[in-house]
């Protein structure tokens, strides 16, 4: 090959240990493997750095020069690629863009990159895109992220509440069954988008985005429930033995169904609640905007298992035999915690006196048929009956989580 | 070759944990290819090259030093000995010895009385043929030069790089006057920033000399196992995803037949040394 032939890869002052080898792998990719390249720079060394780097790299070293040397590109970087396959596309609309099983093999690698072969496989116990997947995902995430709050200051914590003794009771008691049960909406999540497989990116970032909402959700509710007493209310075992069936729930479909559709969906009913009643601005603010987070959330459990129930009608008799079930595991336990009722009952009534209690107990009785009447709604939203849809809310925890 | 023994075994060094990920990688693709193969490891080289005259093992994975060990030695037991395949990376290396720049040394000649950093005492690259390259100038080391050696794991022949960094190390504290490495070494180490760009300068280089190989007795290469051994070798693919990883942690692109012209540098370090005597005693103890 005469030097005319040759491409002349000018280094200008660099060697090929400050970045002169970037430049040189860059300038490598447009030529064929065989193809003889001379190396050119300021360096005095550059043909003692040019010999070892071909060697390493599999090119040919062919001559030292008085500014540099001649190699003859190898095959290694075209072989390394042979086999390589793209997984999937970036853009979920685009067509076999989220496939329905993305292969272990994929394992870490971005939707839509392209994966080298031989890459050691990553299992992740959910890898099925209708057991997964919801077309909402990304709209949700992109409104969840631009509806973050930043707790310092969304909340006028300036405003400190001086209130009557048995309403901050209420309140303290309040936020500690709220605290507890979010702490449970965070673990959920948690522990399935470890399960995930990053392929479903923008389902893996909602999941991420719900934790990330739950812990801002136990910051500002413990910060409120301590803000006076310094200490918190108390937490019942029945309360417990009912969160704890969801934290242990092991399958994707149904904990969506307990958590999403259920809880947090009885629990937008209660948040709601204490918008309306909430004695302080801090207790009123921190409950809608826990509110708003929780509707995203409840928003994608439905997506995702109506998309799941279309490619899988018989997911439906099992979601309501898990409806059974958690409800035969709690029979004997108590529900809810007394003081979370009693303290409900407080805060609606804004008293102690006879006829405030009247009223707030009727309002924390309002409040249980509106949390039912939202279960029953969602239900319908899946496929259920309208009896059938009663009868299941009626199963629900009377822990409302 | 043992041939009660249906298993072909390899000795090599674990000089390194990724020794073993390496060799049992490479067992499962013979192994898919119908090669009854197994792999012993050894802590160092001499213990392999010993266990290798014994009929331990078949074939070694040697350095180049060991390669001249066991050559020498099956010599006096009347058996000739061959190198049956290498690496692409371990044709045409070449030693430097390094100094800095600006540091006032512009010739070999002028590290008379100064000292030089070596690498491990057993390190053909770092140590052993740099050296001669100064006593073929000239230049007796230890009385026209003073060695300071970096001796990190000696009996693994310097394939733990460690003396050579340390080498490299002491040169830029400035407390020697040069340091011995191996040219892909010096851009190692200029990449991990012990040895910035441009602090450094190439005073000397050795001509072209050969690494690794995997040594067999002679008699023994038509051996049908060896034979498809080297078959299975030289046809392994850097394209093939199931032996890339492998190939990449051992340093090749490609297998290629062995060559024995590549060691007579390290040979004459060895003669002006005696470098081979500790093992050859050995060997003669041997039954």
């Amino acid at each position: 090959m005469s030097d005319a032939e040759r491409l002349v890869v000018a280094l200008g002052p660099l060697g090929l240990d400050d970045g002169g080898e970037v430049l040189l792998s860059w300038r490598l990719r447009t030529v064929a493997a065989g193809a003889q390249v001379e190396v050119i720079s300021g360096r005095p060394e550059l043909a003692q750095q040019g010999r070892p780097w071909c060697r390493a790299l599999g090119h040919g070293f062919v001559e030292a020069r008085a500014h540099g040397f001649v190699l003859c590109k190898g095959p290694a970087h075209a072989a390394r690629w042979l086999g390589a396959e793209r997984a999937g596309a970036v853009d979920a609309h685009a067509q076999g863009a989220v496939v329905a099983h993305p292969p272990a093999h994929w394992a870490l690698a971005p939707r839509g990159a392209l994966v080298e072969a031989g890459t050691q496989p990553l299992h992740f116990a959910l890898s099925d895109r209708e057991l997964v997947w919801s077309d909402d995902a990304a709209t949700l995430y992109a409104q969840g992220a631009a509806a973050q709050w930043d707790p310092a200051t969304a909340i006028p914590w300036h405003e400190r509440p001086a209130l009557a003794p048995e309403i901050e009771d209420a309140v303290v008691q309040v936020m500690t069954f709220l605290i507890e049960n979010e702490t449970a909406a965070l673990l959920v999540p948690a522990r399935f988008v470890a399960q995930l497989h990053p392929h479903f990116r923008e389902v893996m970032q909602l999941l991420a985005l719900q934790v990330a909402d739950e812990a801002r959700h136990i910051e500002v509710f413990t910060r409120r429930a301590a803000l006076v007493r310094g200490s918190l209310g108390t937490t019942s075992a029945g309360g417990q033995a009912s969160l704890r069936t969801l934290v242990e729930e092991p399958d994707f479909a149904i904990a969506a169904l307990l958590l999403a559709v259920l809880g947090e969906g009885s629990f937008l009913s209660l948040l709601w609640f204490l918008d309306e009643h909430g004695p302080d601005p801090i207790t009123r603010t921190v409950a809608r905007l826990a509110a708003r987070d929780e509707a995203r959330h409840v928003a994608f459990g439905l997506a995702h298992l109506q998309r799941h129930l279309q490619h899988d009608p018989a997911l439906l008799p099992r979601l309501a035999a898990a409806i059974h079930r958690r409800h035969d595991a709690l029979a004997h336990s108590a529900g809810l915690n007394a003081d979370v009722f009693d303290a409900l009952v407080v805060l609606a009534a804004g008293s102690l006196d006879p006829d405030a209690i009247a009223r707030g107990h009727a309002a924390v009785v309002a409040l249980a048929a509106d949390m039912d009447r939202g279960r029953q709604r969602r239900l319908a939203r899946l496929g259920f009956g309208a009896d059938e849809a009663a009868a299941l809310s009626a199963l629900h925890t009377r822990n409302f989580m | 070759m043992s041939q009660s023994r249906k298993t072909l075994l390899l000795g090599a060094v674990a000089y390194d944990p990724k020794v073993v990920t390496i060799w049992e990688g490479f067992r499962d693709f013979f192994a898919a290819h119908e090669l009854d193969f197994d792999v012993v490891l050894f802590t160092n080289y001499e213990r392999q090259v010993l266990a290798h005259l014994d009929g331990a093992v078949d074939v070694a994975w040697n350095s180049p030093l060991a390669w001249l060990q066991f050559e020498a030695a099956a010599a006096r037991r009347g058996r000739a000995a061959a190198a049956i395949a290498m690496r692409d990376s371990d044709r045409d290396l070449s030693s430097y010895i390094v100094v800095r720049e600006g540091g006032g040394v512009g010739s070999l000649a002028e590290l008379r009385g100064k000292t030089i950093a070596v690498g491990a005492s057993d390190s053909p690259q770092a140590t052993m043929i740099p050296l001669q390259l100064l006593r073929e100038q000239g230049l007796q080391p230890g009385r026209d030069v003073e060695v300071r050696r970096f001796d990190v794991l000696v009996g693994k022949h310097g394939d733990h790089i460690g003396g050579e960094r340390d080498a490299a190390r002491a040169l830029m504290a400035g407390e020697v006057a040069a340091a011995c490495m191996i040219d892909g070494n010096h851009l190692l180490f200029a990449r991990e920033g012990v040895l910035p760009a441009g602090s450094t300068k190439v005073l000397a280089q050795t001509p072209p000399y050969d690494h690794c190989n995997f040594s067999v007795f002679a008699e023994l290469q038509d051996d049908p196992r060896l034979r498809r051994f080297v078959e299975l070798l030289l046809g392994m693919s850097y394209a093939d995803a199931a032996v890339r990883p492998l190939m990449d942690l051992e340093g090749l692109k490609q297998w290629l037949p062995g060559r024995i012209s590549g060691y007579a540098q390290l040979e004459r370090a060895c003669a002006a040394t005696s470098a081979l005597a500790p093992l050859l005693a050995l060997a003669e103890g041997l039954p």
